[in-house]
């Protein structure tokens, strides 16, 4: 089976080169310059949001550490904590300023990643090739033409794949990309964009990534006194990853506006490589993953005061997982999801400096599973949503109500017969105000606030799993305040040396969770979990960002960037559990008091540096924080050293990186130990 | 360097030192971080929990289970001459086992000078000297779930037998029977789905078969086996589900049944082996028990799938030779209102105290309680994660 898959695989990545080339050569000329466009990797963006996203884009996300997927991107940004279960198979998600993971939204393109069945996005399943920009916003995009969705998470990741681009008098570019290096990689990837007409333009790509997945670990523990107790390494195995990605686009522009419409393929087989426990090294777990999805959007200037944004998407995703191990209970399971999703949204400009918008979605969600007595539920979702924005001298607001309106329909069966058929319907209001103030017009200040109240609605594992979930949920809501300040400066002539840029954020936020959802025990004496609105935490935090770049030479550019995150979150579920050993006023699982990240970037010439450091302090793995609980402090550097040259009348670049050079051996989570140094090559090649 | 103050000069004051405090803040945010260091070997608390008592019970061992894939389970023990608690024995005793006791233990007990504990999800049975609980060795057995004692042999439960071939993927139970002296499994005997305890009464092994992982075909025999020939020879039905099973000194194996959780609730079966037949059914849903003398304390309470709930807990005392429920609140003082989800019991065989273990939240620590026999509390103590199985040490 997977040699079949291999083989399909390159037989496609073939013919997707050959097809490729075949463009090339007619379009095809010397471009020692294609990179032009992309050399400003920290542009900043004009001052158009009320509240700026944090953001990495071009050539920095291609060089930054980790497995080349998003997720490893995302650790770079303050106020992120990311789950790592561990190398390149290893589950990634998100979970920003301690909210949790399912309060996040992760758009694709404008569009949301969805997943009805548990909530979770694996961003390491997004590779970065396709990949132009990523941005992080707390709170929400402070735009007001967009889906009524968009307003309604506590966090949000947009991710941008890359729109083509042609230099003047050219209709074709090409890229190949291969990477290679530890855990037995082996990452392919084409892309090909062709100018189709003066209007549209077309992008396809496709990659293919083999993964053993093997790497060595190490566990040692020493007494009081320094002398080793015992060191064991070992081979993480069943960590292989096979996966293939196929993605097509035709971008269109028109008088007025401009549509994009896209498919995605996405397929994988891969190891589940499971907690390291006391005489269990390997697990035999297995997952299979087909997500599909067709995706697109017009945006229309109808008059000079009335915009549009059109937006509809159906998909499929498919999952298969499978236990063999004979020791264990056997299971194979099946879980098939759809979604079909379509939203319009206006805005209006009242008059100058003055918009208002409307934004209606509808959304439905479907999940079959091959699990006895399945309760097959399907969700619609109605979103509504006004906002309004005004600008008054250097003062911007914004103000947004959104209404959810969601119906589940779901049913109680034994085998296959229907035992009864429900419908549960819940309505919120959840409304967000944002403000920015720009004192003067002498400096690039701004000071920053916002208010948002949001929710996450419990997902079809919560509610219907066989045995665990609980019909009878409610929505997990967050409220959140942010108060801040931007101070950024940059020089005002290029070519110049010295300081080109500084930039500097500060942001302190309080945040509330309550009724949030967790696994609770509910038999009194019996081993039984149950889904319940139970949790309450109450998180304080800092995020600070610091940004400097510097040219101290005609041929040489510096820049660095410094993120430091500070916060405190609480659990404040059951104030009776004070006690020896109690839960309540406790630090929450997996979140470090402490955490930051430094980027530094050199470029000279055709040579570029680039050194990232991620830094989380110690946590506890329950919100006992008990000795017994408490996880160390890890921090990782890696560096990356690239170089580019026009031959062939191609571009080509090389890079080599080596990850977590000081062999830092560390868990992000107890039990699922993280690679040591790691290496990886990178070849690409533009024409 | 033109752009050196990277025009603050031109900000006014408040700026110009707002800027400067991020700055500082930033560094002392870095500054305040901490570095990374060897983990050590956890190092046992103590905590003084009584006063001393000097009988020929010197003290018990706590199994506490651990969550699958925390690697937490731990041994606890206390000392009744010091009135001492003092958590997380192993590790200190083993500082060169890698990865510690292991995840999810599920079974302790003492035999001669040594303690086992069963670790279900290490899929090993760890041999430890009873006094210092140094490790001696260990048995490996997957999914291994309870053990018994008699003669030179362990007879250990285990759910991973071979698997049959169908269009349902079953796999049947065993019973592994372990040499003492080597450490080696000598002989297994097939028995029914999903075993769980076995008890040794005669010349006979009595399994308790609960086909967990058949729902909703649940299994509802005991499996008899002769311990000469080690061998199945018959299957006693009772009723579904079946958990617990311990003899009395009358030749009467107390049985427990879990139900289905739906319609079938769980009860509690007196089989009385001599005449081979079930002599008493008691309406008690039955969570943990524990025996001395006549005395069959249980933990009652039934988990209920229809309302996911479970009925209130009660806490019961049987009476073995008249076969019926002589004590239906055996706790006096009020204790029962803190404890959250009583998850294990022992009744120590000297003194007549009872250890009720809270395993709480499952994802928390536990706690103890000792109560006096007249159901008074004497005292209660922090413990690891699901504190279950007890073993006393005896002279």
């Amino acid at each position: 089976m997977r040699h079949y898959s291999l083989l399909r695989t390159s037989c496609l990545l073939f013919l997707a080169s050959c097809f490729a080339l075949c463009f090339a050569q007619e379009g095809g000329q010397t471009l020692d310059s294609v990179y032009l466009e992309e050399v400003v990797v920290r542009a900043f963006k004009p001052y158009a949001e009320v509240i700026p996203s944090q953001r990495l884009e071009g050539k920095q996300l291609e060089t930054l550490g980790g497995t080349g997927s998003v997720a490893d991107a995302i650790r770079y940004f303050s106020g992120v904590q990311l789950k790592d279960y561990g190398g390149v198979g290893g589950i990634k998600t998100v979970d920003m300023r301690s909210m949790g993971s399912n309060h996040m939204g992760v758009f694709y393109d404008g569009l949301e990643l969805g997943n009805a069945q548990n909530g979770q996005i694996d961003l390491s399943r997004f590779s970065l090739d396709n990949i132009e920009a990523i941005d992080l916003y707390n709170g929400q995009k402070s735009d007001i033409l967009q889906p009524a969705r968009d307003f309604g998470t506590s966090g949000s990741i947009y991710l941008q794949s890359r729109l083509p681009r042609f230099r003047e008098g050219k209709r074709t570019n090409v890229n190949i990309t291969l990477r290679t290096g530890s855990f037995g990689l082996f990452n392919p990837s084409v892309r090909f964009e062709q100018r189709l007409s003066q209007a549209v333009s077309l992008s396809a790509s496709a990659e293919w990534m083999s993964a053993h997945g093997k790497y060595h670990f190490r566990y040692r523990k020493r007494f009081s006194d320094g002398t080793l107790a015992w060191d064991t390494t070992a081979v993480r195995r069943n960590g292989d990853v096979q996966a293939l990605r196929v993605e097509a686009a035709l971008h269109g522009t028109e008088r007025g506006g401009r549509w994009t419409a896209q498919g995605y393929y996405y397929d994988s087989e891969r190891g589940i490589p499971g907690a390291i426990v006391n005489n269990v090294w390997r697990n035999a777990q297995r997952q299979w993953d087909r997500n599909a999805f067709l995706q697109g959007n017009w945006q229309h200037r109808c008059s000079e005061r009335l915009t549009t944004l059109v937006s509809a998407k159906v998909a499929r995703d498919w999952m298969r997982y499978l236990n063999p191990d004979t020791t264990l209970l056997y299971v194979d399971n099946r879980f098939t999801q759809w979604e079909a999703y379509a939203s319009g949204a206006a805005k209006y400009t009242l008059r100058d400096g003055w918009d208002a918008s409307a934004a209606v979605d509808y959304r439905w969600n479907t999940l079959d599973a091959t699990l006895a007595n399945f309760a097959r539920p399907t969700r619609h979702t109605v979103l509504t949503a006004l906002a309004t924005a005004a600008t008054w001298r250097g003062l911007k607001a914004q103000a947004s109500l959104l209404w959810t309106h969601v119906a589940d329909r779901y049913s109680n069966r034994r085998g296959d017969e229907l035992v009864a058929a429900h419908v549960k319907r819940l309505d919120r209001f959840t409304p967000a105000v944002i403000i920015s103030y720009r004192p003067t017009t002498a400096a690039d200040l701004t000071l920053r606030a916002f208010f948002k109240r949001a929710f996450r609605m419990p997902t079809f594992n919560d509610l219907y799993y066989t045995d665990i979930g609980n019909a009878s949920l409610r929505p997990e809501m967050a409220t959140q305040w942010n108060v801040g300040a931007q101070y950024q400066w940059y020089a005002a002539t290029t070519g110049a040396t010295g300081i080109t840029a500084v930039k500097l954020t500060a942001d302190a936020y309080h945040n509330r969770i309550t009724d949030k959802i967790i696994a609770v025990p509910t038999g009194s004496s019996q081993y039984r979990w149950m889904m319940m609105n139970i949790g309450r935490v109450r998180i304080t935090g800092i995020d600070l960002t610091a940004m400097l770049a510097v040219k101290p030479h005609r041929d040489l550019t510096l820049d660095a960037t410094l993120n430091y995150t500070y916060q405190s979150a609480r659990d404040r579920s059951d104030p009776s559990d004070t006690h020896d050993g109690g839960t309540y006023g406790g630090q929450i699982a997996y979140v470090p008091w402490h955490n930051g990240s430094v980027l530094g970037h050199a470029a000279w010439r055709w040579l570029e540096l680039n050194y990232s450091f991620v830094y989380v302090g110690e946590r506890y793995h329950t919100s006992a924080n008990i000795p017994a609980n408490h996880e160390q402090p890890w921090y990782t550097h890696d560096l990356a050293l690239t170089a580019s040259h026009a031959l062939w009348k191609a571009n080509w670049r090389l890079t080599l990186a080596v990850n977590n050079i000081f062999n830092q051996q560390y868990e992000v989570i107890q039990n699922y130990p993280m690679p040591g140094r790691n290496f990886k090559i990178t070849l690409r090649c533009d024409f | 360097m033109k752009g050196l103050p990277f025009t603050v000069y031109r900000l006014p004051i408040g700026l110009r030192s707002l800027c400067s405090h991020l700055v500082a803040a930033l560094a002392i945010g870095l500054l305040s971080v901490s570095c990374r260091h060897d983990d050590v070997i956890f190092i046992p608390e103590h905590v003084d929990v009584a006063r001393p008592e000097l009988t020929s019970v010197r003290g018990f061992f706590l199994l506490n289970e651990g969550n699958m894939g925390t690697n937490k389970a731990t041994i606890d023990y206390y000392n009744y001459a010091s009135g001492r608690y003092t958590r997380n024995v192993f590790a200190f005793a083993n500082p060169d086992v890698p990865k510690e006791l292991g995840d999810v233990g599920n079974d302790l007990a003492i035999y001669g000078t040594r303690l086992y504990a069963v670790v279900n999800c290490s899929n090993k049975v760890d041999v430890m000297d009873r006094m210092s609980v140094r490790k001696i060795g260990q048995i490996d057995i997957p999914n291994c779930r309870n053990i018994r004692f008699h003669g030179r042999y362990a007879y250990v439960t285990s759910y991973a037998g071979p698997v049959q071939i169908d269009e349902n993927y079953k796999q049947l139970g065993y019973v592994a029977k372990v040499d003492t002296a080597t450490l080696e499994v000598v002989d297994r005997c097939i028995v029914g789905f999903q075993p769980d305890e076995l008890e040794i009464v005669g010349d006979r092994i009595y399994v308790a078969n609960s086909g967990g992982y058949m729902v909703p075909n649940y299994e509802n025999t005991l499996s008899v086996i002769d311990l000469a020939t080690f061998r199945e020879t018959e299957r006693v039905k009772i009723d579904i589900n079946l958990q617990c099973v311990r003899g009395d000194n009358r030749g009467v194996l107390w049985v427990s049944s879990r139900g289905d959780y739906l319609d079938t609730p769980g009860r509690l079966y007196a089989y009385d082996t001599r005449k081979r037949r079930i002599v008493a059914t008691l309406d008690v849903p039955v969570a943990s028990m524990a025996m001395r003398g006549d005395s069959l304390y249980v933990v009652s309470s039934q988990w209920s799938e229809v309302n996911r709930t479970a009925g209130d807990v009660r806490y019961l005392i049987v009476n073995t030779a008249t076969m019926q429920v002589v004590n239906d609140g055996f706790i006096t003082d009020g204790t029962e209102d803190a404890i959250q989800r009583p998850y294990g019991i022992a009744v120590n065989p000297v003194t007549g105290d009872i250890l009720i273990a809270d395993a709480r939240s499952y994802v928390t620590p536990g706690t103890l309680y000792c109560l006096k026999g007249d159901g008074t509390l004497l005292w209660q103590v922090r413990t690891g994660d699901i504190p279950a199985h007890f073993a006393f040490l005896g002279d």
